[in-house]
């Protein structure tokens, strides 16, 4: 006897728990299948980066409208999951990098866009005074911060259930096929049977669209993170490069967070990462030559993520085209953790309503379908 | 806490927070700490608690101070030179020290 | 001084730490040609068991007795083999490909090894009592470090509390350095003694019983032992007073230095970090690593060698380090005649004899490895155990949940302090066995090390350009 559901989520990570939750409180009755436990992956273990800044035009609606989730998340999960909001800053290395920034910021404002700010010279140094002398400006986006990712993806986790979802963890998924008028997934603790399936399976989500006939270009990376032991408040902002690999910033713990998307090399069957230490070697010395009071800081802990990639670096999300009453929610590519609340959100609105009010064009799955 | 049975090596001097203490080639900063009867080398940066050398074999990490303007060095490990300069410290490390 | 420029940017075999095992693996593999390197990361060779044997000022023989000298043979073994002998190296970092990272003086280097020798020994057993970060107590290791390598001795009042046989050794010890010991405060359950008996006839075969009577009779004849069943430190700032418990009756005594111990267990971060699958050994209440006969991990070509492979003393450690340094000779030089591994396996059983008695005594009781309330469980972030059970019953089920929690482990000892008692809690709480709850899944660096030693770690191009957009 197959269990039944309204929706089936593939995937616990934090898009997987939020669409739950979401769809939860649309009072549709949803079982996420989860072969790890929630947050086991990227989700639970990256940057927690809340952020809009740098984002491809084709994810901008949907950043803004989490952004909003995000600002009003204790009342949503029940935990302020350790989000705090001093901005994000894109620091410019160069005049060259620095002309661009306001290349981009104008080119924003014109399609309708402000959340991004050009900021010269001594409002950088006032936001960001530990920077080095040799940086001209940047870009700022005031509303950005950062939370704690595993937390978040627990809190959702947590409230999806309270809200009536299951959450099965351990179980992984071996097949889907169509029953009746809607889904059978088979899991290793038994089929689940449901007319709406959401593939939210992060570096695994390529094996579901297969399944589905869909196959998509995912790979899978492995971005890399240190964490230093505490140091005395230096910084608010999270501070970002985009010549180089580097993301940074200090928690209220007084420890400092040191990302970039510099890759280890990913096992994804075995759970496991082998960390790169020449270019955790190189991502050190960018730190050092941007913020010279980090340099006697020490490194406690280093490790890496399990993350799925697209080609041109942006989500899959939307319904499937191969196959009615599936959605795809997946390929982040290093940065849908921003994304989680307000996807979540929008997802479940497609789903319980057939359409949405947050523009997705341009995220389709349709974009990988092999031209005849 | 503890004493020396005896003069172990050449006597050399450190500076311990600014004031000079006296200690034999041969100890380790912490070692040399404890014969010297200082009851702690650190406050931890969570709730300010002293704390003082706990295993002595590199583990713990209890026995961290500065030595010569670098933080955070595990005592228990570096072995004393004439004119090292140690400093207990005070909660989270500086930046930059 | 061999400084990180010294360094070959690969050897056939890397050895980590100089302790029994580390020193007889080394020197065997050396002897037969093949490049060794052997790191620690102290000032000298001899890990815990021989610290100080190439230098200890205590002359008098009689004062460490003869077990400690036996490691002069070994060390001096080492040091005529060839093998290349880096002190003040701290080996941060292994991976499944044999990638070593170690930092000397400020300097970072990656090593590549063929085949890599874990010998990082094991620590004391986590021992937390109420007012255990006190400063003031200690561990009997550390007590025994300094009377070893820089001759200090207690000179206070000093109280030794907990069980096992390194706490009587050090006794011995300390009293043959002349030291005053006012009592020990001994935590051996009683019902052990019984469950200890079947272990018995092993015992009285091996070497440990006749030495092991000989210290009972030593200290026993000078230093008042007493029972108890709790135990807490006391003191603002420091230790003032130590609380026990002994036979239902509460007393307070003055104390400047308390020393703990109850037992050892193996030091898991490189091969955990490394990927070398653990497991849990209910009988000495520790995780150790999954090994094959010659050592080897569950990471081909990453084999661990004495005590981090499962508690057995420092002469079983030498002979585990050979039995893994001919596997490892074997495999990279099969021509090369190698000691006949079926003499080291036997002299390697007969060590391990009398251990199922000394485990089973000294198996350590539940009030002192399950604490309660405000006793701290994680000292580098200061939880408390009431935190952990607390999370653990609410649902939290496993240390690395509980880890982004309650941020225990995150601290610089990366859960050597702590990670047994974490997981030994939440087992205790969610009524399932620690094995099934697991431990710290642990990264590297597995010791800190800073953003300028990282730095200093030369690039290749390559990699410099991986890292640009």
């Amino acid at each position: 006897m197959a269990r039944t559901a309204d929706v089936i989520v593939i995937g616990g990570g934090l898009h997987g728990c939020s669409t739950a939750l979401h769809l939860a409180l649309r009072g549709l009755k949803t079982i996420v299948v989860e072969k790890d436990y929630a947050g086991r992956h990227a989700s639970g273990v990256n940057a927690g980066g809340v952020r809009q800044l740098a984002r491809d035009i084709a994810e901008i609606p949907l950043s803004i409208s989490s952004m909003a989730i995000w600002e009003h998340i204790e009342e949503l999960v029940g935990d302020d999951c350790g989000f705090a909001s001093h901005g994000t800053v894109l620091v410019a290395e160069s005049e060259v990098e620095f002309a661009g920034f306001r290349a981009r910021v104008d080119d924003l404002r014109l399609k309708g866009f402000t959340h991004e700010e050009l900021i010269g010279e001594a409002e950088l140094r006032r936001l960001v005074p530990a920077v080095s002398d040799y940086c001209p400006g940047g870009i700022v986006s005031r509303r950005d911060g950062a939370a704690d990712p595993f937390r978040t993806t627990q809190a959702f986790r947590k409230r999806a259930i309270e809200k009536g979802a299951q959450v099965l963890e351990g179980v992984a998924v071996t097949a889907i096929a169509r029953a009746g008028g809607g889904w059978r997934v088979e899991t290793s603790d038994g089929p689940i049977e449901a007319p709406r399936v959401v593939n939210a399976a992060g570096a695994w989500a390529d094996r579901i669209a297969a399944m589905l006939g869909e196959p998509v270009p995912l790979e899978v990376i492995a971005p890399m993170l240190m964490v230093t032991s505490r140091l005395p408040a230096f910084i608010e902002p999270v501070v970002i490069l985009r010549g180089r690999k580097l993301s940074f910033k200090q928690l209220d713990n007084g420890t400092v967070v040191i990302g970039g998307g510099h890759r280890a090399r990913p096992l994804r069957d075995q759970n496991r990462t082998v960390l790169d230490w020449g270019k955790l070697a190189v991502s050190a010395r960018t730190v050092w030559e941007l913020f010279p009071v980090m340099r006697a800081a020490t490194i406690v802990r280093a490790w890496a993520g399990i993350e799925a990639r697209m080609p041109d670096e942006i989500p899959v999300v939307g319904p499937s085209v191969t196959s009615e009453g599936v959605y795809h929610q997946f390929g982040f590519s290093a940065h849908g953790f921003q994304l989680g609340p307000g996807a979540g959100a929008m997802m479940a609105e497609l789903i319980a309503t057939g359409a949405t009010n947050v523009p997705i064009d341009g995220l389709g799955i349709g974009r990988f379908a092999a031209r005849p | 806490m503890f004493k020396r049975l005896g003069e172990t090596g050449s006597a050399i001097t450190i500076e311990i927070d600014g004031k000079a203490v006296r200690a034999q080639s041969g100890d380790t900063v912490a070692a040399a700490m404890l014969a010297a009867g200082i009851e702690h080398c650190r406050t931890t940066p969570v709730s300010g608690a002293s704390r003082a050398p706990y295993c002595l074999m590199g583990v713990c990490f209890e026995c961290l101070v500065t030595i010569d303007g670098v933080g955070s060095r595990q005592g228990c490990l570096v072995p004393v030179r004439d004119g090292m300069r140690i400093e207990t410290q005070q909660g989270k490390r500086e930046a930059g020290r | 001084m061999t400084r990180a420029p010294d360094l070959a940017s690969s050897y056939d075999l890397v050895v980590v730490g100089g302790g029994p095992a580390g020193l007889a693996a080394a020197a065997l593999a050396a002897r037969a040609g093949v490049s060794t390197v052997l790191f620690d990361e102290n000032p000298g060779i001899g890990g815990q068991i021989y610290r100080g044997i190439t230098s200890t000022p205590i002359k008098d023989r009689a004062v460490l007795g003869e077990d400690y000298w036996a490691g002069t043979a070994l060390a001096a073994e080492a040091t005529a083999s060839g093998a290349t002998i880096v002190n003040g190296a701290t080996v941060w970092s292994l991976d499944p490909s044999r990638q070593v990272g170690v930092a000397i003086a400020g300097q970072v280097r990656m090593i590549q090894a063929q085949r890599v020798i874990v010998a990082t020994g094991s620590l004391e057993r986590p021992f937390p009592i109420p007012g255990w970060t006190l400063p003031g107590v200690m561990t009997a290791g550390a007590a025994q470090t300094v009377l070893k390598a820089q001759g200090l001795v207690p000179g206070g009042r000093t109280l030794l509390a907990g069980c096992g046989p390194l706490l009587w050794l050090l006794a011995a010890q300390l009293l043959r350095a002349g030291a005053a010991i006012e009592a020990i405060l001994e935590t051996t359950p009683r019902g052990n003694w019984l469950r200890a008996l079947p272990h018995l006839p092993d015992f009285l075969l091996s070497p440990y019983w006749s030495k092991g009577l000989a210290l009972l009779r030593e200290v026993k004849g000078k230093v008042p032992v007493i029972p108890i069943e709790r135990l807490a430190a006391r003191g603002e700032d420091r230790l003032q007073e130590v609380d026990y418990v002994s036979h239902g009756k509460e007393h307070r005594r003055r104390a400047d230095l308390l020393l703990l111990h109850q037992g050892v267990v193996p030091n898991v971060n490189l091969a955990n970090a490394a990927g070398a699958v653990h497991r849990w050994n209910e009988r000495q209440l520790c995780f150790e690593p999954v090994l094959d006969v010659d050592f080897t991990s569950t990471v081909s070509g990453i084999a661990v060698a004495g005590d981090g492979a499962g508690i057995a003393g420092g002469t079983a450690a030498a002979e585990r380090g050979r039995l893994a340094a001919i596997a490892a000779v074997r495999a990279l030089k099969p021509a090369v005649s190698v000691p006949d591994p079926q003499s080291v396996r036997q002299r390697l059983q007969r060590e391990e004899l009398g251990r199922g008695f000394l485990d089973t005594l000294y198996r350590p009781a539940d009030a002192f490895r399950l604490p309660e309330g405000e006793t701290i469980a994680c000292r580098c972030e200061e939880v408390t155990s009431g935190q952990i059970r607390g999370m653990a019953a609410i649902g939290c089920e496993g240390p690395n949940q509980m880890k982004a929690f309650l941020r225990c482990g995150m601290g610089p000892c990366q859960g050597r302090l702590c990670g047994l008692t974490v997981t030994e809690l939440i087992a205790a709480e969610r009524r399932t066995r620690p094995g099934e709850v697991g431990y710290y899944r642990l990264r590297p660096p597995v010791k800190p090390i800073t953003l300028a030693e990282l730095a200093s770690l030369p690039i290749s191009e390559a990699e410099r350009k991986a890292v640009e957009r």
